[in-house]
């Protein structure tokens, strides 16, 4: 970044947020079921989840553009729910398509400056500055029939920075981008967003962005919150089986529970919770593919069903006696012999697994 | 080169509708367009004309330029307050489905039975004129056939067809840009006066342009209704078409025709230019 | 499917909720409306069903079909709009399907020459018909004839973009080359595969045509040929409850064809809306 940058773009500390039971329903469907959350000044929190679980619910409530049946929503320590929209300085990215069509870029980004009464030349100067913070000073005057997805949504996330919200709210504003400008996209938010310190909320249905970007990432389920924690601490050590099935992906093997440890296919691996049955009794344990080494046996206990190739990493599928079928990601270059009907011996990495009934 | 053979034949498949079209309505209009410029005896002359921009026509075309603009104007305003109700209503609820049917139908609601329906309703004899009569209010006074009047009748097709042609714009209007504007700290009415407002004046000034040729090219309404007692160009035409007119003057309903397809073409035009614009930022 | 609905209907309810005066305003409008619109229609209905001394029985509907004129005029309306209808349908099936099919790149050229007919005001036409056709065979220009191949004209802009819409939503292409690989004549092709799957947009056209015919009267009068709706005010001159009677039946009848089109129209978004 060049010196010109002005003092807005630069770190300031960010405003604690704090959601407190937040309830809201339409008629007979609950969208949102008591909600909890606990966002520090400055940090990024994905609320991740499928689609109606309530997560874009929350978000709209934290913005104002809904009200919500119970609950409240405190920034600063102050609570803010019954503050109108207009005035709770928040700025939001949405999907796609929120760009004003008849404004250009440039006027975009200085939409909420006019508003606070700055004058046109500060406008001008603060809108190049954040249309070039964002790589897209050349496209001052275009509109935004005249950029493509990508563009639109980084001078969304400029006019959302300019008026140097206490709060970033992003509704899935990559989901509707092409695969290759999404990832990209994706660095650059999260580095924005580091850089200058503010306080973020970030809806997604798409764990891996969740994962990537977060410092914390909220599992949200059916209107409630399954877990928060940090993206390696979901993926490792999911708090509920839910949390397990969505993020990431989850072979579902049948074993035997014994106290702390579970034994499957005769292996006996620890449990990161032992499961309220006796000894003896029959659950599944859920196991990380990468977690499931496959290797050729002549006189292997498991044939290889099928194998795709996803560059680094092989996803070999194999099917157990019983018919179960087992996913197993190899590192490519272990995965050569491993071609469909051979035979193989499977193993599991000697890491705590989650059992449930 | 064989493409080129082929789409040329293709072409030929156009000839019937070409052809159909270029007789009856290229030549007529041709003929109007041409007989604008002539004489009874067929020489060239620009006396038509003239005596086309020369009272009493050119009190027509005044007279025609103020019904038209005034039933646009007021048309409009009333059509796009109809579509602002109805749009806040919830989508695909009842009231939406009736309003855009009503339009639809009530659109093509011109001409002779809306010219009776106002006798019905408003003439000497008319069921709201006796019962305002009974209420002591007599409203004999105010002509259906004169300048009232007829914007009156007028504006029963008009709104209608103000609410098809804008309730698409209103509904491009996309619930984000509100959101986006409100998240930025911008009141109600600062959104309709800096993104809303902008947006929809294109689309309002195009249906303004295309209320007025409506009204403009209307001549069955008002010839039931006024019996061709109002001076409007289309029934000036009309008077000179039946021969109601001065010997050396047969070709001026050509010139007075040429006159209202030059105000309708042009009016039409920037309707379609406006529709442009707005397509742009509707898809 | 939730988080769908939660997105779309949400907000507005929540704005409806915070602005209760003018949601008053916007029913106001919608009343005051309705009863503009409504006034004339039901005045129509009283006024055709007023009897001798303030009664009302149907005696203006029962002598309707005895009035002098009524019923040949009532024919006359009824055979343009038909043959309106086929020369349509003849003319402009094929040509639309044609340029979709072989000319994609005029389509523009073709709605643009099919819009023209707005341009020209009716009066003007009907002047124009007589200054050019006046020495035309009699069997045409001096009889209804006339009316019906202008009426197509007329219609051109409604027909051409219902017809190019219901052509835009069919794989036409595909379907026709399937036809064609068949070993199908295009004559065959066109009745049998392009035809069918138009079947909405073709009614909606000749309902369209068939509704302009029954109300038209400006051409009509001006070339002074006999229709409904000349005749109608030919008779309003003596007897406005007749007048009326007559009036209100070309409304009943057009309203109900065009009623029966959104019928139809709604059904085919629905299955439209559900394939994609």
């Amino acid at each position: 970044m060049t010196a010109t940058i002005d003092t807005s773009t630069e770190a300031r500390p960010g405003s604690p947020v704090r959601l407190a039971g937040l309830r809201r329903g339409y008629g007979q469907v609950t969208a949102l079921d008591g909600l909890d959350l606990d966002i520090a000044p400055g940090e990024l929190v994905s609320l991740l989840g499928p689609s109606g679980c309530g997560k874009t619910t929350a978000l709209r409530i934290v913005a104002g553009l809904e009200h919500s049946d119970a609950g409240a929503v405190f920034v600063d320590g102050q609570d803010i729910t019954k503050v109108p929209a207009n005035k709770r300085d928040m700025a939001m990215v949405f999907q796609s398509y929120s760009l004003f069509p008849n404004l250009t870029a440039g006027e975009n980004v200085a939409f909420g400056l006019r508003l606070r009464g700055v004058s046109p030349a500060e406008r001008r100067k603060r809108s190049g500055e954040l249309l070039e913070l964002v790589g897209l000073n050349q496209h001052y005057d275009r509109y935004a029939t005249q950029m493509s997805g990508g563009q639109q949504q980084r001078v969304a996330l400029a006019r959302a920075l300019a008026i140097e919200p206490k709060v970033l709210l992003l509704d899935e504003p990559l989901s509707a981008l092409d695969a290759k400008v999404r990832v990209q996209l994706r660095d650059e938010i999260r580095g924005l967003q580091q850089r200058l310190g503010i306080t973020t909320l970030f809806v997604t249905h798409d764990q891996e962005e969740a994962l990537s970007m977060s410092d914390r990432v909220a599992v949200m389920n059916d209107g409630r919150l399954e877990q928060c924690a940090s993206p390696d601490e979901v993926y490792t050590r999911p708090a509920t089986p839910f949390v397990a099935a969505f993020v990431g992906a989850m072979n579902r093997i049948g074993g035997i529970a014994s106290g702390t440890e579970v034994e499957i296919l005769g292996q006996r691996l620890s449990v990161t919770q032992p499961p309220e049955v006796p000894a003896g009794s029959k659950v599944t344990a859920l196991v990380r593919p990468e977690s499931v080494l496959i290797s050729p046996a002549v006189a292997g206990t498991v044939r290889v069903a099928r194998s795709s190739f996803r560059g680094p990493v092989t996803r070999v599928t194999v099917e157990l006696p019983d018919g179960t079928e087992v996913d197993s990601d190899l590192p490519s270059s272990a995965a050569v012999d491993l071609r469909p009907g051979a035979l193989a011996d499977i193993r599991f990495a000697p890491e705590p697994v989650m059992v449930i009934r | 080169m064989k493409f080129r053979n082929r789409q040329r034949l293709d072409v030929l498949g156009l000839l019937p509708f070409l052809a159909y079209v270029v007789v009856f309505l290229g030549v007529p209009t041709v003929s109007v367009v041409v007989g604008a410029f002539q004489d009874d005896t067929g020489g060239w002359t620009l006396s038509n004309i003239g005596a086309a921009a020369g009272d009493p026509y050119l009190h027509a075309f005044v007279v025609s330029t103020e019904i038209s603009a005034l039933t646009a104007v007021i048309g409009a305003l009333v059509g796009l307050a109809i579509a602002f109700a109805v749009s806040a209503s919830p989508p695909g609820g009842v009231l939406r489905q009736v309003v855009s049917t009503a339009s639809g139908v009530l659109a093509y609601f011109a001409g002779v039975p809306l010219a009776f329906a106002f006798i019905a309703a408003i003439g000497s004899q008319g069921l709201v004129t006796r019962w305002l009569g009974a209420l002591g209010l007599d409203i004999s006074g105010f002509s259906l056939f004169g300048f009232a009047g007829i914007t009156v009748v007028y504006l029963y097709f008009q709104i209608p067809l103000m609410v098809l042609v804008i309730f698409p714009a209103l509904e491009g209007l996309r619930p984000q840009w509100q959101e986006a504007a409100s998240n930025l700290g911008a009141s109600r009415w600062q959104y309709w006066r800096l993104v809303g407002g902008p947006l929809l004046l294109p689309p309002f000034l195009g249906a303004l342009m295309l209320l007025f040729a409506n009204s403009f090219a209307a001549y069955a309404t008002a010839a039931a209704l006024t019996n061709g007692i109002i001076p409007l160009v289309p029934i000036q035409i009309a008077a000179v078409m039946s021969g109601n007119v001065a010997v050396g003057q047969e070709n001026l309903g050509n010139a007075l025709g040429l006159g209202m397809i030059l105000i309708v073409g042009l009016a039409l035009a920037g309707y379609a230019w406006m529709q442009r614009r707005t397509s742009r930022w509707l898809r | 499917m939730t988080a769908v609905v939660d997105l779309t209907t949400a907000p507005r309810a929540a704005t409806r909720r915070k602005l209760g005066r003018s949601r008053v305003v916007a029913w106001l409008v919608l009343i005051v409306s309705a009863l503009f619109f409504l006034i004339p229609i039901v005045a129509s209905v009283e006024f055709s069903l007023r009897g001798v001394h303030d009664t009302h029985d149907l005696s203006t509907w029962e002598n309707l079909f005895g009035q002098p004129g009524f019923l040949d005029n009532l024919i006359t309306s009824l055979e343009l709009a038909a043959g309106t209808v086929v020369i349509t349908l003849v003319l402009m099936v094929p040509t639309t399907a044609w340029v979709h099919l072989r000319l994609p790149r005029m389509r523009r050229l073709i709605e643009a020459i099919c819009v023209l007919p707005l341009v020209i005001p009716a009066v003007v036409l009907a002047n124009g018909v007589l200054v050019a056709f006046r020495g035309g065979p009699s069997w045409i220009t001096g009889s209804p004839v006339i009316l019906a191949l202008e009426y197509v004209v007329l219609a051109l802009p409604f027909t051409y973009r219902t017809l190019d819409a219901g052509l835009s939503s069919i794989p036409l292409t595909t379907l026709v080359e399937a036809g064609r690989n068949l070993g199908a004549s295009w004559l065959t092709v066109l009745m049998r595969v392009v035809v069918p799957n138009l079947r909405t947009s073709i009614l909606n056209a000749s309902i369209l045509s068939a509704a302009m015919v029954l109300g038209e009267f400006t051409i009509a009068n001006l070339l002074l040929l006999n229709t409904l709706p000349v005749w109608t005010v030919q008779a309003g001159q003596q007897d406005g409850e007749v007048a009326t009677a007559a009036s209100m039946l070309i409304l009943i009848v057009t309203w109900a064809l065009l009623l029966l089109m959104s019928v139809f129209g709604q059904r085919g978004a629905r299955r439209t809306g559900r394939s994609s």
